[in-house]
C-alpha cells in the first residue's frame, strides 16, 4: 500500500477518535448530573420548593452539571467540531 | 440574601466544571484547533480570571476567622494570576510558555492554603474531610500544570490537567456546612441542620 494512501485512510480513524472524544463530553456531563439528581433528589430543591429560600432555590448542584453539560455540547461543540473538520482536510491535503 | 458557604462552593464547582470541559475539549482537539475562534480562546482563561476576580468578595464577606479570609485571599491572587497570564498568553502580550508555572504556583499555593486552614483532623466533619482532600490533591496534583509546560501538546498531559480540575468541582459539589462523612461528625461540629 502506498504511504500516501495510507496518510489518507490515518487522517479519517485520527479525526473519529477526536470527534468521537470531543463529542462525549457535553452528554456524559449532563448525564452524570441527571444520575446524580435520581439518586439524590432531595438536593433538588425544585422538587419541594415550599419554604426554600432564594439560594437554595437558583444553585442545586445535579441541575448545574446537567445545564454545565449541555451548554458546552449545543454551545462550544459545533464550531469546535466544524474546525476540527477544517483542521483535519486541510491536513490530509 | 448573602449565599450560604455551601452554596459558594457549589457555585465555584461549576466554575471549575466549565474550566475542566473546556480544558478537556482543548487537550483532545489540540491547542491550535480550539483556539481558532477567538471567544473560544478566551473562554477557559477568561473563566478562570473571572473566577479569581469573584473570590475578592469571598475574601471580604465571609470572614468567620482570619485564617479563612487569608486563605480566600491567597486563593484570590492566584487564581486572577494564573487566569491573567493564560489570557495574556492567549492574546499574545505574554510569549514565554514558561509562564504556565503560574498555574503550578496556583496549585501549590491553593492546597497549602486549604492545608494550612483546616484546624480539624481529617474525619471531624465532611468539609474538613474535602479540605484534607483538596489540598493534598492540589499540592500532589501541582506537577501535572509543571508537566504542560514541558510537554504542551501531550494529550494526556493535558487530559489529566482536565481531569484534576474536574475532580476540584467534585470535590467541591460534595461539600457541605455540617454533615458527616463516612458516617463520622464530631459532636465538636455542632448539629446536622439539613
Amino acid at each position: 500500500m502506498s504511504a500516501e494512501l495510507v496518510s489518507e485512510l490515518e487522517a479519517p480513524r485520527h479525526r473519529t477518535w477526536r470527534t468521537r472524544a470531543v463529542s462525549t463530553l457535553g452528554p456524559v456531563t449532563a448525564l452524570s448530573g441527571l444520575i446524580w439528581a435520581m439518586v439524590q433528589p432531595y438536593r433538588v430543591t425544585l422538587l419541594h420548593p415550599d419554604g426554600q429560600s432564594f439560594w437554595w432555590l437558583v444553585v442545586e448542584p445535579p441541575l448545574l452539571v446537567i445545564v454545565v453539560g449541555l451548554l458546552f455540547h449545543f454551545v462550544v461543540l459545533p464550531g469546535l467540531l466544524e474546525d476540527l473538520r477544517k483542521s483535519d482536510d486541510a491536513a490530509v491535503r | 440574601m448573602q449565599p450560604s458557604a455551601e452554596h459558594v462552593h457549589w457555585l465555584f464547582a461549576t466554575g471549575f466544571l466549565i474550566l475542566g470541559l473546556c480544558l478537556l475539549g482543548e487537550a483532545i482537539v489540540g491547542s491550535e484547533v480550539w483556539r481558532r475562534r477567538w471567544w473560544r480562546a478566551h473562554l477557559w482563561p477568561g473563566i478562570l480570571f473571572l473566577m479569581g476576580l469573584l473570590m475578592w468578595p469571598v475574601m471580604t464577606f465571609y470572614t468567620n476567622s482570619t485564617v479563612h479570609m487569608l486563605a480566600h485571599g491567597s486563593w484570590a491572587e492566584v487564581l486572577t494570576l494564573a487566569g491573567g497570564v493564560e489570557l495574556a498568553l492567549v492574546r499574545g502580550k505574554l510569549s514565554s510558555p514558561w509562564w504556565r508555572l503560574t498555574m503550578a504556583l496556583a496549585f501549590l499555593v491553593s492546597g497549602s492554603g486549604l492545608l494550612i486552614h483546616e484546624q480539624n483532623g481529617w474525619l471531624f466533619q465532611r468539609s474538613s474531610f474535602l479540605h484534607h482532600l483538596m489540598g493534598w490533591t492540589l499540592v500532589v496534583g501541582a506537577v501535572v500544570p509543571v508537566a504542560r509546560c514541558i510537554r504542551p501538546r501531550s494529550v494526556a498531559v493535558g487530559s489529566t490537567f482536565a481531569l484534576t480540575v474536574v475532580v476540584i468541582a467534585v470535590y467541591l459539589y460534595c461539600d457541605r456546612d455540617l454533615a458527616p462523612v463516612f458516617g463520622h461528625l464530631s459532636p465538636l461540629a455542632g448539629v446536622q441542620h439539613r
